[in-house]
């Protein structure tokens, strides 16, 4: 067997999101200063976009002599590369309040996010199980202390809460993962394949044992995405969390484990696990947050429901990948402008509140406001959250095309029930007097100026979008 | 087929004009948003104006399709269109076109918007009234269903905000009800018109209307999904319950705007969607349509005797009247659609006057109670006098826009024939009587009688701008009346086309 050869070229973006891990460290290292620390983790950020954005679509490496690659840079996995990037550096963004405080250490926080990052480029671009797994860890890792770190001003109330998030976080993590772990494995044993492009249903005495194996992989890939049954670590360890970590678990962390079970399902028949996965997502999601009372867990658990929807599209297996891709790119943009706008109306450092601690924010702050009510607006599919309506839409489209018809019902019925607790909190916002408006971080209003601007963009121009992930 | 002749680079006025229509207040509602107050008003009003023009200009640009009759005419043939691709992943293009049936309801549109935005005298308010204008001039230009569907939805959002924002004490709950009911529907809608794309493999709804593209069990399921959804919107019995506590609660010119344009978005979408795309379906289930029409009628002048307050009685009149326009769709003849499309319009003048007076009326008194209201016509003679004029314009006096809708709904029932059509007509017609009976209690009750304190407390005066906002429905409600081919009169064609399919 000859030596493998390996395209440095297609490595470009993994390169570049690990380097920026690297090189967070050493700046914190050698410059010891906070700006500096930031700077060159949003630098390597975009450096992490232009490589996925230049190398999308070339040839894979780490191949095998029939053309089956470990590596593969297409276009959705580059525009997936570049939603983790986007997402690390807009979480970046609304943390530099809270670093600024001194609320965590600005060399390990940035560091942890750009390992994550590069976890998260992994996946995108993986094309066998086993990368896949790597991936899905390293971009998890770092956020078990990411979530848990948090240091107290001296004479500052010191809670547990963000240690217990942490930890709950983490073994619920670890047994996902082992279970995910011994799927692949069972799987593997069962039929040989562990690539992407590969994979099939077992034959012969094997077929139970493959088709044990799929259920168990997806059984743990749905505690990554937070899917009913196994959701009930997202609403805890979201509010545990800082809130632009909670925003990082529900964008990134998130669409990690959508692209991992979009990896799965594609070629493997996992159609009706999946399909009751979803159905309960979306249904105890919606119905749960109806009940919620503060605000962090309000969106936890509309992005358990949320998950739902893309589960809904995933259940069709390879026609519905596309679809499902497309609404987790809206969903990601549309919940990082919901927690940005959350984070903006908050103190530096704060927990997300009592929903009730909102009232009157929408009409001292009214571009904040605004943002929020798009965010949610998009998040319920209506106008004028256009890239949410066209995120339904394909969901619902794809759905009907391929004869589900009643799965995509349960998806229509579950919008109308989220829409409710949507309009709840929006309305808040303009209920009463108006209350001394925060004044907006720099950094934190080029986030949300940002995402906004991805989300109108998108809004009117979703064949982009469609385009690149079909 | 017809994208042929629209050639993306030389761009003829009228299609302009269509994108302008929306283009126009979208921009208004952004610069009213940021705009001081004071100049605010102004700049709404304005764009508001300018919006009714462009409206009304579409029947200059008619007489290109009008006349190009072939045998291949398709049974949509739209004065003039504008197709651009917006999103074909989904299968969504961005098709406006106007005609015959659309025409009336834009222009109303346009003029109801002029006049609320004149009405009005808060900014984000104003800004709103324009957002809903792009939507619902939006879904009265659509020709592609998805788009429809797109637009359908623009209006949810701005309305539920125009009623919790400035509406009376329970407005939160009326809001929420209203837009978790409308949302409910559409939905439905979406499904429907996915269902139909996925089949059909075109949203286009001139290629949907002239080809009969659909398997009946296809046709049957969208027909129902459509049918539900539109009922939610327009309203019909059972599913109004939405509509008392939205009107109730809504401030005046959100009343007007529900009640005269976002109702029709409901009828008109089951005479271009319903018919259009499911015309078997359509027909056969013509007779439940009916049914559920007349009980409409009857419910609604019922509920409308024993009725204590105000808005909630022009409301509860809305459900009868637009049982009247259901019923004349569910005749599937030409003089049902035609008694439809004018009993739209009428509504859409004769209640947005209603409401505009009954919501001053119920502001200057400070209660829309019927008990305390009494004596109008000593304290301001001149609204009761407008009151008056309205209830029995709304009570379908001969002579007066009302009547043309619901006589033909029932002369169209009766053309039918049968038994049941002929029990039906009779049933609405007695619906009609009841009509009158309630409006005449309401005008005895509030104009006569004397004055109660809250009246004598009322200011009788009836401002400038009172004046400009109500003046023209007034004028309108006459001459749609005297002269029905004023909106009746480019309908023949297109809805021959509606009901025979392919030619």
């Amino acid at each position: 067997m000859s030596s493998q050869s390996i395209d440095h070229l297609a490595l470009l973006p993994l390169y570049a999101a690990a380097g920026t891990a690297i090189l967070a460290l050493l700046a914190d290292l050698f410059a010891g200063r906070r700006g500096a620390v930031i700077g060159v983790t949003v630098l390597g950020a975009a450096a992490t976009v232009a490589a996925a954005l230049t190398t999308a679509g070339a040839a894979g490496t780490f191949c095998t002599p029939e053309g089956a690659c470990s590596w593969v840079p297409s276009w959705p996995a580059a525009v997936t590369a570049v939603l983790f990037a986007g997402l690390t550096a807009g979480v970046l963004a609304l943390s530099v309040p809270a670093l600024r405080l001194g609320v965590a250490p600005a060399g390990e926080f940035c560091f942890l996010l750009a390992a994550s990052m590069a976890g998260g480029v992994t996946v995108a671009y993986a094309g066998d199980l086993i990368t896949l797994i790597v991936g899905l860890e390293t971009l998890t890792l770092p956020l078990y202390v990411l979530v848990g770190l948090r240091r107290y001003a001296p004479g500052e109330r010191v809670t547990t809460e963000p240690a217990a998030a942490s930890v709950t976080f983490f073994l619920i993590s670890v047994i996902s993962t082992a279970v995910a772990l011994l799927g692949i494995a069972l799987n593997y044993a069962a039929t040989g394949q562990v690539y992407l492009g590969l994979l099939t249903a077992g034959s012969g005495q094997f077929e139970r044992l493959a088709g044990v194996g799929v259920a168990l992989l997806v059984v743990g890939l749905a505690f990554k995405v937070a899917a009913v049954p196994l959701h009930a670590w997202a609403p805890a360890t979201y509010d545990g969390a800082p809130v632009p970590i909670a925003a990082y678990l529900s964008t990134a962390s998130k669409l990690g484990g959508v692209l991992a079970l979009a990896a799965v399902v594609t070629r493997l028949e996992a159609g009706v696990v999946v399909a009751a996965l979803a159905v309960l997502t979306m249904t105890v999601g919606n119905l749960v947050a109806l009940r919620q009372a503060r605000m962090v867990r309000l969106l936890a658990w509309s992005s358990v429901a949320q998950a739902g929807y893309i589960l809904a599209a995933l259940a069709l297996g390879g026609p519905g990948v596309p679809a499902a891709l497309a609404y987790a790119t809206f969903f990601v943009v549309l919940e990082l402008i919901a927690f940005g706008a959350v984070v903006a109306l908050r103190a530096p450092g704060a927990d997300g509140g009592r929903i009730e601690d909102y009232r009157g924010a929408g009409r001292s702050s009214r571009w904040l406001g605004a943002a929020l009510v798009l965010a949610f607006a998009g998040l319920a599919g209506l106008p004028p959250g256009l890239a949410g309506l066209f995120a339904k839409l394909s969901v619902v489209e794809i759905l009907v095309s391929a004869d589900w018809t009643w799965l995509a019902a349960v998806v229509v019925v579950n919008a109308v029930i989220a829409l409710a607790y949507y309009v709840r909190v929006s309305a808040v916002l303009y209920t009463g007097r108006a209350v001394s408006s925060p004044r907006v971080p720099l950094s934190v209003a080029f986030a949300l100026i940002g995402a906004v601007a991805v989300a109108v963009v998108l809004g009117f121009a979703p064949q982009v979008l469609f385009d690149a992930v079909s | 087929m017809y994208r042929d002749y629209l050639d993306a680079t030389s761009w003829s006025a009228a299609q302009v004009l269509l994108v302008a229509m929306l283009v126009v207040p979208a921009v208004g509602a952004a610069l009213v948003a940021v705009l001081p107050e004071r100049l605010a008003r102004l700049a709404a009003t304005g764009f508001a104006t300018v919006t009714f023009l462009l409206t009304i200009a579409p029947v200059f640009a008619r007489d290109g399709g009008w006349f190009s009759y072939s045998p291949e005419r398709p049974a949509v043939l739209p004065w003039t269109d504008v197709n651009l691709p917006w999103v074909p992943a989904l299968g969504l293009e961005f098709h406006l076109g106007v005609d015959g049936i659309s025409y009336p309801l834009v222009v109303l549109t346009g003029l109801l918007t002029v006049l609320c935005c004149a009405y009005t005298r808060e900014r984000s308010l104003a800004a709103l009234l324009l957002v809903l204008e792009v939507g619902i001039l939006g879904t009265f230009l659509a020709l592609d269903l998805i788009l429809f569907f797109v637009f359908f939805e623009v209006v949810l959002l701005p309305m539920y905000a125009v009623i919790a924002g400035w509406g009376g004490p329970e407005r939160r709950a009326a809001a929420r009800k209203f837009v978790l009911y409308t949302l409910a529907g559409s939905v439905l809608l979406l499904l429907g018109v996915v269902t139909v794309v996925a089949e059909a493999g075109t949203g286009n709804l001139i290629e949907l209307t002239s080809a009969n593209l659909l398997p009946r069990g296809v046709q049957v399921l969208a027909f129902t999904l459509f049918a539900i959804a539109f009922a939610v919107k327009a309203p019909l019995w059972p599913l109004h319950t939405w509509l008392p506590d939205a009107h109730t609660e809504a401030p005046t010119v959100g009343s007007v705007i529900l009640a005269g344009v976002l109702l029709k978005m409901g009828t008109y979408g089951l005479i271009r969607v319903g018919l259009g795309v499911a015309p078997d379906a359509a027909e056969a289930a013509g007779p439940v349509l009916a049914v559920f029409a007349v009980l409409a009628i009857l419910f609604g002048a019922l509920i409308c005797l024993r009725q204590t307050e105000l808005k909630r009685l022009i409301a509860y009149s809305s459900v009868g009247h637009m049982g009247f326009v259901l019923l004349g769709i569910a005749t599937f003849t030409a003089t049902g659609v035609q008694a439809a499309l004018i009993g739209n319009v009428a509504h859409g003048l004769i209640t947005g006057l209603l409401f505009f007076l009954v919501g001053t009326i119920k502001d200057r008194a400070g209660t829309g109670s019927l008990n305390q209201l009494s004596g109008l016509r000593e304290r301001a003679p001149r609204l009761a006098g407008l009151l008056a004029f309205a209830a029995i314009a709304s009570l379908g006096l001969p002579g007066l826009a009302g009547f043309w809708g619901e006589a033909f709904a029932v002369v169209a029932a009766v053309r039918v024939g049968g038994p049941f059509w002929l029990t039906l007509a009779v049933l609405a017609a007695v619906g009609g009587a009841l009509t009158a009976a309630y409006f005449l209690r309401l005008l005895r009750q509030v104009t006569h009688g004397p004055a109660t304190p809250e009246v004598r407390a009322m200011r009788p005066a009836i401002t400038g701008t009172e004046w400009f906002a109500w003046a023209p429905l007034v004028l309108l409600t006459l001459a749609v009346g005297l002269i029905p081919a004023l909106v009746l009169s480019n309908t023949a064609l297109p809805i021959a086309g509606l009901l025979v399919g392919a030619p």
